[in-house]
């Protein structure tokens, strides 16, 4: 039996049984692979290299070789149900255009991102002055494909500008269970190595809304809220000091 | 279907697994066109590899490409040379001829057994010549759907093309999609560019200016338009190959040492396409050249369904596609390939795309390419799972 990525366990508990699923990035397809075959998801992967395309191929996967900067805008309008980013966003020449895709072609999006804020990134820079080289981004400055990092707080904050609804949310850390979290809190953005969200368009009327205890433990806040910061720089969790 | 049975010999399993031949269609079944006229009687050239199962859940169709024909995994007849596909055709090979029944057939319009402009008119006992009726992707793969039919096959394992043949596999998909588990479209179009219309247009005036040609009745009067038929053939064979491949093979490389300050086949390249075009008039027909170019240019499968591609694949849900593009290609690009995937993503079908890095060009289809290799058999072999072939 094959050990289950973190993140995978936990997006695998998210994806409705039998939903339309766009993997964008999906290397060699593990992931839709474990989607197909236990929640008998209607999977399409995304992938540009080679090697991943031939290996998705190989396990009978749908698979699409293009770029997730470029190729999205020729998916069609809400043809899936959740267009999956797992740890890619980080990579893309344009984070911000690429979420409002993904929710443009689904009607959940399932992203994660690693968090910049986390201790040992901000120990490491006010000690060494360097940028940081950790367990989670490894890779020197010069060479890192991790072109546009950000915070959990810079990650709330662009959903807030997309007006999109963080559905639910959990931080992973390396190898140990998922960890339902409100990504809002300051605390979080210390704590979490990295996060995975459920995203949904705010403005849609959705009466299908899952709830929002998917992670059995925390309730997040509905979208109005008084928690949910509105605006940048004018919520209860913006005016608190990061620095606890 | 009764009136299905070939008016010839009846052909039962046995002769089905001895390899094909010529399925001759009685008069009382026409191959109806979309320029409205009929065909009659339909004749297909056909050849066949491995062995239909009890099932008939086997059946692979293999499309050839605009000069290709049926003999895709055996000897050509009048060349001698091996299939054209054979190095993706046999046993333990991509389309595993151990596992499936693989099925070429000659278009219509050609010169290799099917009905084509070289075929006796039965009106007038002579060659059709230019009185053959004009014909379409649609119809050559109409007349296919009428052998499956005829060979008691109702769903196609897979229909698999490149090139001409790749419009046909998507042909199949916008007719015939019930009949359908899996389509593979390789190096192909949905329509034929502005380019691809002018090249082609090249290729028929060359062949209609051959003083032989006759108008079109060169048969009748014993000569044949071999001059421009090659000039034709030459012409297509340099939008088959990529600068890079042609620079790569050739460069400016001499046939001698020296110029010969006339219009000799100085280059290597010249003498190269000299051959291409005289070796191909063995083989192929004018006449055929011409209607299937036609074809070819006449295809547009967005027009018939709307102006929108995604229409065309509406009923196609239930497909597996495979739409795979070489980057050096410049007759059938990558972009073109780019447009069928996202008209059957919006049409919502399952498609797979590969672009494969070669600088062979178009012709990477025929050649030693493994990464193709790879990739058709992994979607082939995962289909056949899907199939319940495994």
């Amino acid at each position: 039996m094959t050990v289950i990525r973190e993140d995978f366990r936990e997006i695998l508990r998210l994806v409705r049984p039998g939903a339309r699923v766009l993997d964008v990035g999906c290397e060699d397809g593990e992931l839709l692979e474990l989607l197909t075959r236990e929640k008998r998801v209607d999977g399409q992967g995304l992938e540009i290299s080679p090697e991943g395309v031939a290996a998705c191929l190989a396990k009978g996967l749908a698979v699409v070789q293009g770029d997730g900067d470029r190729d999205l805008d020729h998916f069609p309008t809400r043809s899936f149900d959740y267009a999956i980013l797992s740890k890619t966003l980080q990579q893309m020449r344009e984070p911000r255009h690429v979420l409002s895709e993904l929710l443009r072609i689904a009607d959940q999006a399932i992203v994660s991102v690693p968090n910049f804020g986390h201790w040992r990134m901000r120990l490491s820079l006010m000690t060494r002055g360097r940028m940081p080289e950790t367990r989670a981004l490894p890779d020197p400055w010069w060479s890192t494909p991790n072109i546009h990092l950000c915070t959990l707080r810079d990650f709330t904050d662009l959903c807030e500008d997309l007006d999109l609804r963080i559905d639910a949310c959990a931080a992973l850390t390396n190898g140990k269970p998922a960890r339902a979290i409100d990504p809002v809190k300051g605390l979080e953005n210390w704590r979490s190595e990295s996060a995975l969200f459920l995203l949904s368009r705010r403005a849609e009327d959705r009466p299908d809304a899952v709830p929002t205890d998917l992670f059995g433990e925390v309730a997040l806040p509905k979208a109005e809220a008084p928690a949910r910061p509105k605006r940048r720089g004018k919520s209860k969790a913006a005016e608190q000091p990061d620095l606890l | 279907m009764d009136d299905a049975s070939p008016s010839g010999p009846a052909i039962g399993p046995q002769a089905i697994e001895s390899g094909g031949g010529t399925w001759k269609f009685p008069a009382a079944r026409p191959l109806r066109l979309d320029s409205g006229a009929t065909l009659s009687p339909l004749e297909i050239g056909y050849k066949t590899y491995g062995v239909l199962n009890e099932t008939k859940s086997n059946a692979v169709l293999v499309c050839h490409a605009l000069t290709g024909d049926q003999h895709a995994a055996s000897p050509h007849p009048i060349t001698g040379k091996p299939g054209w596909w054979d190095r993706v055709i046999g046993p333990g090979l991509p389309l595993d001829t151990d596992r499936y029944f693989v099925i070429a057939t000659n278009v219509v319009g050609g010169c290799m057994g099917s009905t084509g402009p070289g075929s006796t008119n039965p009106e007038t006992g002579e060659p059709y010549g230019l009185s053959f009726p004009m014909i379409t992707i649609a119809d050559m793969v109409r007349a296919q759907a009428m052998l499956i039919d005829a060979l008691g096959i109702e769903t196609l394992f897979a229909v698999v093309g490149g090139s001409m043949g790749g419009m046909q596999v998507l042909q199949w998909a916008a007719d015939y999609p019930e009949k359908l588990f899996s389509a593979v479209c390789i190096a192909s179009a949905a329509r034929h560019s502005a380019q691809n219309i002018a090249f082609h247009e090249v290729g028929r005036q060359a062949i209609m200016a051959d003083p032989d040609w006759q108008g079109g009745a060169y048969e009748k009067a014993g000569v044949s338009p071999s001059k421009g038929l090659a000039v034709a053939r030459m012409a297509a064979h340099i939008t088959y190959l990529s600068e890079a491949a042609l620079q790569r093979k050739f460069g400016r490389e001499l046939r001698r040492d020296g110029l010969s300050w006339g219009f000799d086949a100085d280059f290597q390249v010249e003498s190269y396409l000299r051959h291409q075009g005289a070796s191909f008039v063995d083989r192929f027909d004018a006449n055929s050249y011409l209607y299937i170019t036609r074809a070819l240019d006449y295809f547009d499968l967005a027009a018939s369904h709307d102006g929108i591609l995604a229409q065309a694949f509406q009923k196609a849900r239930g497909v597996r596609f495979m739409v795979l593009s070489f980057s050096s290609d410049w007759l059938y690009s990558t972009a073109e390939s780019r447009d069928i995937v996202r008209a059957l993503n919006a049409a919502g079908c399952r498609a797979s795309f590969v672009e494969i890095e070669t600088d062979k060009g178009h012709d990477a289809f025929f050649l030693d390419e493994p990464q193709l290799d790879a990739t058709l058999r992994g979607f082939i072999s995962s289909a056949a799972q899907a199939r319940g072939l495994a």
